[in-house]
């Protein structure tokens, strides 16, 4: 199943004179291509989306269109503080006010045990959990819940948090690694102590873990190199900026059965860590994950559920809570800031010698920032011998982080892929050339120690240095092309789904993944393949989780990989039994059944799947069949930029003039939604880069926490965003499937920073490169 | 919960009772952009709203050739800048009014409004103020004129009396050999509260300029007329030095603070920046050239 290639032909599905999308083509918009040799019936093909119809005429249900007869509105009252110990909070006068149900705080919930929960995408201390959801002794951030509210609606439920009296002692606050990190700072948790190199020491300390990796000898490299470039960065906590807020509606029965609906990455996640939380078995909750608007590793974690299941046990009734866009910003995990070095050396030959890093991450309240995998990813795309990585998670005065698209990876890659370029241009070599020459191939060993298996960091590479952008021609004054490659996993985890096939020939599929990015299509889309029908004869739905098998979190760019590859199972136990039922029919055995492109034939005789399923009844009933996977075999994506801007000297305002992500997909299934995937981490990464930033005030809160001024991009800030598809074939999947949804997030800060440093000489250590911050820049330089 | 009487006059008599019966309570809404988000917020406690989008004198533009224009202050920016008469004559009032929030914002937001808000990055006050102004405001006691340039008085808050309402801009006819124009600066290309901008509008003669008016957004308390700069103009040759000269006065006289928008020093460069492309499209505006 090879598929590579570097041949920049087009292959792509899209009419020659349209965008991916029909719309058509702005001036100087080149058609996405997709490099690739292989094809396959339905796998590669744009049907239209399954979901698509409820999507655009607005008939979709997300959580805050959901109304239960009966239902309380919740509020959650949140800390105006940074850092303070509760003295006392006194509820009383909200519990008598007109209107209100029932009020909860942290004493509401059982004692924390002390033991890890997996809470998605890894393990984290429960007690952590426990006082995320609801502060317990101290507040350690801004926007950290204290209590909840039920009342009979909304206003009076705000009213009511607000008459809630707490008595606070506001703590000194650490907004940075930095900061936290220095040896005087009081600790955010009295019982956190250092783990380092991977033992618990009993160091009491805000960096809750420190690790190391290392290969070769540094210190040899340095000295075989002709170059070594070593600078610093900072950046500046981001938020995920999905539009949805989050919400939830909780109905706890009086038969014990608690029932929650919400927007979730991951309806399991939610029944089991509330389960955990309120010590309730798992059997006892079921999770409906209502159509989700956006989570990009934001809506893994669990805030309001267990709030709301204990207001709603409390009253009896449901009790839905819904997120304001300032409760997002200040009580959900935002991405961490980041502090970090990067030093790096090659020789005159353009071999890179050594490469060492130390990163810092602020992980929040709570420990666990991402940045070990920042660690792992930040000289991933490079074949270096000698290697030495530092990572440092400390917990800061912020809302506790969550994943966002390859977390952790984006900061990283700011870093190393700037000291790059600044290398290549000292050696005078193309910087594409320079990342070619050393780049990782099957075979290369990463600094945390797996070696990569076939990978297509060189082919990405190849694309860029041979698509047309990269040889266009900038057309005026203070404009600059910058590029950068980055690195993103794929994780396996586990998934569930069932294929009912129904007496029209079509097939219902159910599955757990909730769908953020198009996967009801993908995954459809590969069990269309196996059946040999069409995508559009699978209807997939998401449903609760008293109704499929377990699924992991959609997280980790695994569920077009995982769930689809369940669907392929699934579709494979399918197509046995068809061949058995076909069997029946003309009296042969099974294994003398034919099975291609939707079509059974033994011996002359053939049948259609579809007039085969109309004979179910007749051959033995329903045909059904499920499949369950823990599948090895991941693939990681490298993804790479090609970036021009103008920079206005006067203002220091960066103009995005052209802008192409080129990303390994191994197999594109559906290349349309793969574009988007590409198109919507490089706006992610465009906004990251260029102003999105939490604005703190001395007093460690929050002071942008709105959409006003809390800037992502509009499109009027962006250009067409290109595409270039490039396949090099998982061989660890069926269809060639790699992660696709986060690595094309990596690159854009570094490929926009080393743009502009070509187009005006600042070299920008720190994000976002704002206005102010340029002009700052160039004005100095 | 908070309950809030709601009124409609179609008279400006009915409107001026209302503010005359509930003072401070009250409130005027035009299109509601900054009083319903405010409110909502929690930021201000009045219980009456009054809407003033049926009293006839708060809804015109007229136009008057020699005299100018009209401008009722609950016309929403849409009918501004889809007026050929106010294109032709006020361009830097078009420049203003097409880029407050976006289509829909534009749809309800009034220029009255914007001023009474009293934001100090307001973006239709600056060319207000270079256009020279009036606001008519009555109550029933009476009616005065106030400059634009006297209206605000902090962020926030403005020179009506309790019981007044604004309820035009009077804005002098434009002469010939006279050019205006706002810019502002925002990171994002739209839907963007201005961390600077400047307003500006000047008359030439013979090659030099006869005179100049200079305002700013954002970079002070109040929007800030900077009479230095216009100073700078008046009697000069038509050129870039005078320009120059004009646009470093704007900078001495911004007074910005540092915040999420922006810093001091960033805001005072921006001044300058802005001042200065904004008189160059002024003096393009008029006819002229920049030698």
């Amino acid at each position: 199943m090879s598929t590579s290639t570097a041949e920049p032909t087009s292959t792509s599905a899209a009419p020659a004179d349209k965008s991916s999308n029909g719309a058509p083509r702005r001036d100087g918009y080149e058609p996405n291509m997709v490099l690739a040799t292989q094809t396959f019936d339905v796998v590669g093909t744009r049907p239209v989306r399954h979901d698509g119809a409820d999507k655009v005429t607005g008939r979709a249900l997300y959580g805050a269109d959901l109304a239960l007869a009966g239902t309380l509105h919740g509020a959650i009252l949140r800390s105006p503080h940074a850092h303070a110990r509760i003295r006392s909070i006194d509820t009383s006068r909200a519990e008598q006010m007109d209107g209100v149900h029932a009020v909860v705080t942290a004493d509401d919930l059982p004692e924390a045990e002390d033991k890890l929960v997996d809470v998605g995408e890894g393990d984290t201390r429960l007690s952590y959990v426990h006082g995320n959801v609801l502060a317990k002794g101290k507040v350690l951030y801004q926007g950290h819940a204290v209590a909840g509210v039920a009342a009979r609606n909304q206003h009076v439920a705000l009213e009511a948090a607000n008459a809630i009296v707490v008595d606070y002692e506001p703590l000194p606050s650490y907004m940075t690694a930095p900061e936290a990190m220095a040896p005087d700072a009081e600790l955010l948790h009295s019982d956190l102590r250092m783990k380092e190199f991977g033992e618990q020491t009993d160091k009491p300390s805000n960096v809750a873990e420190h690790f190391h990796w290392t290969a070769g000898d540094v210190a040899e490299g340095f000295a075989a190199s002709d170059v070594v470039v070593e600078r610093t960065f900072d950046t500046s906590t981001v938020h995920q900026g999905y539009i949805e807020p989050h919400n939830v509606t909780a109905l706890w029965n009086h038969d014990g059965r608690l029932h929650i609906w919400c927007s979730t990455q991951g309806a399991f996640v939610v029944r089991d860590v509330t389960s955990k939380i309120l010590e309730v078995p798992v059997s006892n909750i079921k999770v409906t994950p209502m159509e989700i608007g956006g989570g990009f590793g934001g809506k893994i974690p669990v805030y309001m559920e267990p709030v709301a299941a204990l207001l709603s046990r409390k009253t009896g009734r449901p009790v839905k809570i819904v997120m304001s866009r300032e409760d997002v910003f200040t009580g959900t995990g935002p991405t961490p800031g980041s502090h970090s070095r990067v030093k790096v050396g090659a020789s005159a030959d353009g071999k890179i010698q050594a490469m060492e890093a130390t990163l810092a991450y602020e992980a929040g309240a709570y420990p666990g920032s991402f940045v070990a995998p920042g660690g792992m990813c930040v000289f991933a795309a490079y074949d270096c011998a000698n290697l030495s990585v530092d990572c440092y998670d400390v917990v800061v005065n912020k809302p506790s982080s969550a994943a966002y698209r390859a977390p952790g990876a984006t900061q990283a890659a700011f870093a190393a892929e700037q000291v790059i370029d600044e290398i290549a241009s000292k050696l005078g070599l193309d910087p594409v050339d320079f990342r070619l020459r050393n780049a990782a191939k099957e075979g290369t060993r990463r600094a945390d120690g797996p070696k990569f298996r076939r990978i297509g960091c060189e082919e990405v590479l190849q694309a860029v240095r041979d698509h047309p952008h990269y040889a266009a021609p900038l057309t005026g004054p203070n404009q600059g092309r910058g590029v950068a490659v980055g690195f993103w996993f794929n994780v396996g985890l586990e998934s569930s789904c069932t294929l009912n096939v129904n007496t029209d020939g079509t097939v219902h599929l159910v599955e757990g993944s909730t769908d953020i990015g198009g996967t009801r299509t993908s995954i459809a889309m590969q069990a269309a393949e196996v059946l040999g029908i069409a995508a559009e004869e699978i209807l997939p739905e998401v449903v609760d989780t008293d109704s499929v098998g377990f699924t992991s979190v959609t997280g980790g760019s695994r569920t077009t990989f995982a769930t689809g590859w369940a669907a392929h199972d699934a579709a494979q136990k399918i197509v046995a039994e068809m061949r058995a039922r076909a069997a029946k029919l003309w009296s042969v055995e099974a294994d003398q059944v034919q099975h291609a492109k939707g079509v059974y034939s033994s011996n002359g005789n053939s049948i259609a799947f579809r007039d085969l399923a109309a004979m179910s009844s007749k051959t033995g009933g329903p045909v059904s069949a499920t499949a369950t996977v823990k599948p090895r075999g991941v693939g990681g994506s490298f993804s790479a930029n090609i970036v021009d801007v103008e920079v206005d000297p006067e203002t220091g305002k960066v103009e995005i003039l052209r802008f192409t992500a080129v990303q390994d997909v191994g197999k594109a299934v559906h290349p349309s939604y793969v574009e988007g995937q590409m198109q919507g981490g490089s706006v992610q990464g465009i906004g990251w880069a260029l102003n999105e930033e939490y604005f703190m005030g001395a007093d460690g809160t929050m002071k942008n926490s709105s959409l006003l001024d809390y800037r992502m991009p509009t499109t009027l800030d962006l250009p067409m965003i290109d595409t270039c598809i490039v396949e090099v074939a998982n061989p660890g999947h069926p269809f060639g499937v790699r992660g696709v949804g986060e690595a094309n997030i990596v690159p854009p800060p570094a490929a926009i920073a080393n743009a502009i440093h070509r187009a005006v000489g600042a070299r920008m250590q720190r994000l976002p490169m704002s206005p102010p911050a340029v002009w700052a820049e160039v004005a100095g330089s | 919960m908070h309950w809030i009487d709601y009124y409609r006059p179609s008279t400006l008599e009915a409107c001026l009772e209302a503010f005359a019966k509930h003072g401070a309570s009250a409130r005027a809404l035009a299109g509601g952009t900054d009083l319903l988000v405010q409110m909502r917020a929690g930021r201000l406690a009045n219980n009456v709203v009054v809407d003033v989008k049926a009293v006839p004198e708060l809804n015109e533009i007229r136009y008057e050739p020699g005299i100018g224009l009209t401008l009722g202050a609950a016309v929403p920016c849409y009918r501004i800048y889809g007026d050929p008469t106010v294109q032709r004559e006020y361009p830097a009032l078009i420049d203003s009014v097409s880029m407050i929030g976006g289509t829909q914002i534009q749809g309800r937001a009034s220029v009255g409004g914007n001023l009474c808000n009293a934001s100090p990055s307001a973006d239709a006050v600056p060319p207000l103020i270079a256009l020279g102004a009036t606001c008519r405001v009555a109550s029933v006691a009476g009616e005065r004129e106030i400059p634009v340039e006297d209206f605000c008085t902090a962020p926030g808050t403005n020179a009506l009396g309790e019981r007044e309402v604004l309820v035009s801009l009077n804005l002098p006819a434009p002469s010939p050999d006279s050019g205006a124009c706002y810019l502002r600066f925002i990171p994002r290309n739209e839907m963007d509260i201005a961390v600077a901008g400047a307003g500006v509008s000047v008359r030439l003669a013979n090659g030099c300029f006869d005179s100049g008016r200079v305002a700013l957004a954002a970079v002070a308390a109040t929007p800030l007329l900077v009479p230095e700069a216009g100073a700078a103009l008046g009697g000069q040759p038509g050129g870039r030095a005078a320009i120059a000269a004009a646009a470093a006065a704007a900078k001495a006289a911004a007074r910005p603070i540092s915040d999420m928008r922006g810093t001091a020093e960033y805001r005072g460069n921006l001044c300058e920046v802005l001042t200065r492309r904004a008189l160059e499209k002024a003096v393009e505006r008029a006819g002229g050239t920049l030698g």
